[in-house]
């Protein structure tokens, strides 16, 4: 399931990766936010959205990222160059990423920055939208969000350009010990 | 036709960066679009949209009234409507109560059905289309030329002149710049906008849902930053289940733009908090705009079950010539001219109707089992009831229902024909009627028709009798074709009779909408045809087939001509077409051809109604195969030749180019010889070569397989 996923994602331009744990995680975030100049500046702020990755996380491992932030509004994450939020589902057979996004900045962090890392649990790889479908329930989650690969146009002479008014990356990262349904 | 619409027809066709882009993509699209579908059984999804959406369109009353109640529990408004007026003065009214100064957008038909925007903006509102390709035409000040692409017709060049006038700065010719440039434009636009207006692709009633479907991600900004949202929807999106939108999310960016699914996919259920935490205002209006009555009628109830892919345009070969603007209105292509006659008005698809050339290539790709070619045949039959027939039309027509008078006629053309004849062919015809001639020959009338000439030919005396229904092509311009089918049925076995009071298959007058006229045909010719006793009634005809099949009994119960309606169906029974017919005689042994010869290459053109209404391609190549012929494909080989029947005469200009790419694809496979099996398409193929001197030969099936018989 894993590698269906990763080719339909690969090839509408996302790009994926798998981790074990929260550890190796943040070993690859936190160089990651480096390298792409995560400042305490406007244009330059990575901000959080609130997901269960981050429960029970020791913040203090952030502290030589001033620029990142875990308190989303719409001024910061306006100015975010990377946006990180956790997504629950994944769809193998169309790469798409789906969560709850009722709460707004779950949506800012993913549709206002340059950069989207979805953090996904490995267990919540799904065939398709036919088995998520038994398990949303919109009276309960009143946004529901489908995220396929970054975002894209063909509106000019019909050639794909990426990052219209989305992000213009996608950055999915599997992480084993945030669980799912399948261990 | 009114000569502002020819002359924006004409505009069209020359225009090579329109017909440059649209070809690209309708080219590509059906590559694309075959694989997005892999592993899908489109056959059994689309069944499963069409029942999902006939189902809601039984019911839209109640699923409106159903959505309204969930969503109102959910904390959305819901406002329901039949007038697009209200629909205005709801939405302006919200805009005013709020202090609305600036409103977002993304895409829409909807409010470009009602004309929204220029309503809002007269009230002092700024308005900004977000969705790219909507932008852009918003800064060009003109309408979509595509429902999914609505700036398809535009250059880059063209899209950066825009753009520096904008930003007041010149901006380079480069698309990714581009696309930047409209993403810092339009950024502080959704920012500061007080009110979103989206329209919405499904609205699900026993949940009050909304989904939305968009790949740059404007539809989630719309939705999102500003403090009012407002979508709107016609009734048709209503669905009764949450789980139908799996199959529909399933076709739609399939056959939309050949993707497994849109970038984002946004299902929006009652209001979320802003986020600042002040609630949201969610306005849910529900329009119906002639959608209901729409439903009621039985002819046009199919239309509500289209999800707005555009996958009829994007294989349509008109569409692909002339683009959107002809259309005139806001919904383009065939199932825009079909929303334009009742969004609108009749009238207003009188001129857009004769763009379909009733090829049928759109009939096969819809994800919700629409037969747009028979909406619009049933426009035109209504137009003919409203207004009547063109005296023009009426002058033909009363001829074609007078066989005697209308063979007599045939024979004068011949003679009247002879000074513009050079051997078989007419090149050019002297003043209004030289279209006609334009990059076409046309075929001289026979000097003896084959009516005239049947008696003489020797027939050996068999148990099995066929009856043939020559049509007038193979009657009066082509009656090789009928001696060929004749000594082929004989060698066969079987002994043709050809009963003389056959006449024209009423095909034309039908396809202009003229059915009363068709009627009369019908009537004739059954009565011609059922005579004798025979187990077949043949043509090598597939429009004259398609008439003794399916066309006669339509065309008899539309003007409610019942008691013919029994000997129709008899008649319809023993109807074949030449190459079926030939086939099974060969599969049963009871016909074979000269062996052990290799013939070369020879390519084979599909035509419409056999391939697509008749569901015959593989038996006249498997003939073609074992009389000798190596069969190889042509590009393209089952898109229309451009004949359409009188369409060729009434809108040369379209017929034309479709022809000149026809012959290229011939011409590509290096194939001497192209094969078919419709005297029609003969007819404007052959003509075509003609006029470009070109060496390849065009030959009806018959012609070529008669050669191949045994002695």
């Amino acid at each position: 399931m894993y590698e269906k996923f990763k080719a339909r994602a690969v090839g509408v331009g996302a790009e994926v990766y798998h981790f074990e744990t929260k550890r190796n995680t943040l070993d690859f975030l936190i160089p990651f936010l480096r390298e792409e100049e995560v400042a305490d500046a406007p244009g330059s702020y990575a901000v959080w959205a609130d997901g269960r990755f981050l429960a029970g996380l020791d913040r203090t491992e952030f502290a030589g990222l001033p620029g990142l932030k875990f308190e989303v509004t719409r001024e910061r994450a306006a100015q975010a160059k990377v946006g990180i939020s956790l997504m629950e589902w994944a769809l193998a057979d169309t790469g798409s990423l789906v969560q709850d996004q009722s709460a707004a900045e779950q949506r800012l962090v993913s549709s206002l920055t340059s950069i989207h890392i979805a953090l996904v649990p490995t267990g919540n790889i799904l065939d398709g939208k036919k088995a998520l479908f038994d398990r949303i329930n919109p009276s309960t989650s009143r946004y529901i969000a489908f995220i396929t690969g970054p975002s894209r146009t063909a509106d000019i002479e019909r050639v794909l350009t990426i990052g219209v008014h989305g992000p213009e990356r996608l950055i999915v990262i599997f992480v084993d010990e945030l669980g799912g349904e399948t261990p | 036709m009114n000569k502002e619409f020819k002359a924006s027809i004409t505009r069209a066709v020359n225009d090579a960066n329109l017909t440059g882009a649209l070809g690209k993509f309708s080219e590509a699209y059906k590559v694309n679009r075959a694989k997005a579908y892999e592993g899908i059984d489109f056959e059994e999804l689309r069944g499963r949209i069409a029942e999902i959406k006939s189902r809601a369109a039984c019911d839209l009353d109640g699923l409106a009234e159903t959505f309204k109640r969930n969503a109102e529990a959910l904390g959305a408004k819901v406002y329901r409507t039949r007038d697009p007026e209200e629909v205005k003065q709801y939405i302006l009214k919200v805009a005013r109560d709020n202090g609305v100064k600036s409103v977002v957008k993304s895409k829409s038909m909807a409010t470009e059905e009602i004309h929204l925007n220029a309503c809002l903006m007269e009230d002092g509102i700024s308005v900004a289309e977000t969705d790219l390709g909507e932008w852009i035409i918003q800064l060009a000040g003109q309408t979509p030329s595509h429902m999914v692409m609505p700036a398809i017709h535009m250059t880059k060049e063209e899209v950066a002149e825009l753009f520096s006038k904008e930003v007041e700065e010149r901006i380079a010719c480069d698309i990714p710049k581009l696309v930047k440039v409209a993403r810092n434009e339009l950024r502080p636009k959704f920012l500061a906008a007080e009110l979103g207006i989206s329209g919405g692709n499904i609205a699900v009633a026993e949940t009050g849902s909304i989904v939305l479907v968009t790949n740059e991600g404007n539809a989630r900004l719309v939705t999102t930053l500003p403090r009012i949202h407002i979508a709107l929807v016609g009734v048709e999106k209503l669905v009764e289940k949450f789980d139908s939108v799996v199959p529909i999310l399933d076709a739609l960016p399939r056959s939309a733009t050949a993707q497994l699914l849109t970038s984002y996919v946004s299902i929006i259920s009652g209001p979320t908090p802003n986020d600042d935490g002040t609630p949201k205002e969610l306005h849910i209006i529900l329009m119906d705009n002639r959608r209901t009555e729409m439903a009621r009628d039985p002819k046009f109830k199919q239309a509500l079950q289209c999800i707005r892919c555009g996958s009829c345009l994007n294989v349509c070969p008109i569409f692909r010539l002339v683009g959107g603007h002809v259309f005139g209105g806001i919904y383009t292509g065939g199932i825009g001219t079909i929303l334009t006659a009742w969004f609108d008005e009749l009238q207003k698809s009188d001129d857009i109707q004769g763009l379909c050339i009733q090829c049928g290539n759109c009939v096969p790709v819809c994800p919700g089992k629409l037969d747009i070619p028979e909406m619009i045949m049933e426009i035109r039959r209504r137009l003919v009831l409203e207004k009547g027939q063109s005296l023009v039309q009426k002058a033909i027509f009363g001829v074609v229902n007078n066989r005697k008078l209308f063979h007599t006629m045939l024979r004068a053309a011949s003679l009247a024909g002879k000074p513009f004849t050079s051997g078989k062919f007419i090149r050019h015809l002297p003043l209004f009627l030289s279209d006609l001639t334009d990059g076409r020959s046309l075929p001289a009338i026979a000097a003896e028709p084959f009516r005239d000439s049947f008696a003489r030919i020797k027939q050996p005396t068999c148990r099995e009798k066929a009856v043939f229904y020559a049509g007038c092509l193979i009657d009066f311009a082509y009656p090789e074709m009928g001696v060929a089918l004749v000594t082929l049925l004989n060698k066969a076995g079987i002994e043709v009779s050809f009963p003389p009071e056959q006449t024209c298959c009423g095909a034309p007058a039908l396809y202009n909408g003229a059915y009363e006229v068709a009627a009369r045909n019908a009537v004739d010719n059954i009565r011609a045809l059922m005579q004798e006793e025979a187990t077949y009634v043949v043509s090598a005809c597939p429009t004259c087939t398609v008439a003794l099949i399916h066309e006669f009994s339509k065309t008899l119960d539309a003007v409610g001509e019942s008691a013919w309606l029994p000997q129709a169906k008899l008649l319809a029974e023993k109807s074949i077409d030449f190459s079926t017919l030939v086939k099974k005689l060969v599969d049963q042994g009871r016909l074979s051809f000269k062996q052990g010869e290799d013939l070369g290459k020879v390519t084979y053109h599909d035509s419409c109604h056999l391939k697509r209404t008749l569901k015959v391609s593989e038996q006249p190549r498997e003939l073609l195969q074992k009389a000798g012929y190596q069969v190889t494909e042509m590009f393209e080989c089952d898109i229309c030749c451009g004949m359409g029947g009188s369409y060729s005469m009434k809108l040369p200009e379209i017929s034309a180019p479709i022809l000149r790419n026809k012959l290229k694809n011939i011409r590509e496979t290096g194939a001497p010889v192209v094969a078919m099996d419709c005297p029609g398409c003969v007819m404007q193929i052959r003509g075509g070569f003609d006029q470009e001197s070109s060496a390849v030969r065009v030959r009806h099936s018959a012609e070529l397989l008669v050669e191949r018989l045994k002695e």
